[in-house]
């Protein structure tokens, strides 16, 4: 599934809604997700999952194909661990 | 930088804040975003948002573990896990120096 059709069904579910509404909707929704971790915040939705922030060390590493010893920036990486409820639910408990 | 965690009330909040609707109605809505999407990943479907990332099921086969406790081998039934891969959108801004 796309974001376009979780519109798609989202409006489906909601026809008093406008489908441009629904759209601004989702978009919100992960928006606001999006700027919590660039935050460096954690957003923790029970029974869904939890997307935390880890931070990634600078590092030398190497081209693999030249062999040449490059830095690599510190960086930081987004993280999701699957929800208690969700985990279950796919294993059809 | 002081941490936060942001929850569905946090969520539903933006869409009251931005989008004026009522405060029920953005709760529900919230909800209703998450349902569909776990209805897909339960299904066994992808779900792809753009500009944020992808999540995927995965199915895996059965392998021997071994209870770091005791020591005790004990086979890992075969099951579905769920992956998050995030867009480069996602990860852009979350490494921009702010």
């Amino acid at each position: 599934m796309t974001k376009s059709e979780l519109v798609q069904k989202l409006a489906e579910a909601n026809p008093h809604l406008y489908l441009r509404d629904v759209e601004k909707i989702v978009d919100t929704v992960f928006d606001e997700i999006v700027s919590a971790l660039g935050r460096g915040d954690r957003v923790e939705l029970r029974g869904f999952g939890a997307f935390s922030v880890k931070e990634r060390a600078a590092r030398k590493g190497r081209n693999p194909r030249t062999g040449e010893t490059v830095q690599v920036e510190a960086k930081r990486m987004p993280f999701f661990k699957t929800g208690k409820e969700l985990r279950d639910r796919l294993n059809g408990k | 930088m002081t941490e936060r965690t942001i929850t569905r009330a946090d969520l539903a909040d933006a869409l009251y804040k931005h989008l004026g609707l009522s405060r029920s109605e953005s709760a529900d809505l919230v909800e209703l975003v998450l349902n569909t999407m776990t209805d897909q990943i339960v299904a066994g479907n992808t779900v792809k948002i753009s500009g944020f990332g992808a999540f995927e099921v995965r199915q895996k086969g059965e392998r021997i573990g071994r209870n770091p406790k005791t020591g005790v081998e004990v086979p890992i039934t075969p099951r579905k896990v769920l992956t998050f891969r995030a867009s480069h959108l996602l990860k852009e801004k979350m490494n921009k120096s702010s």
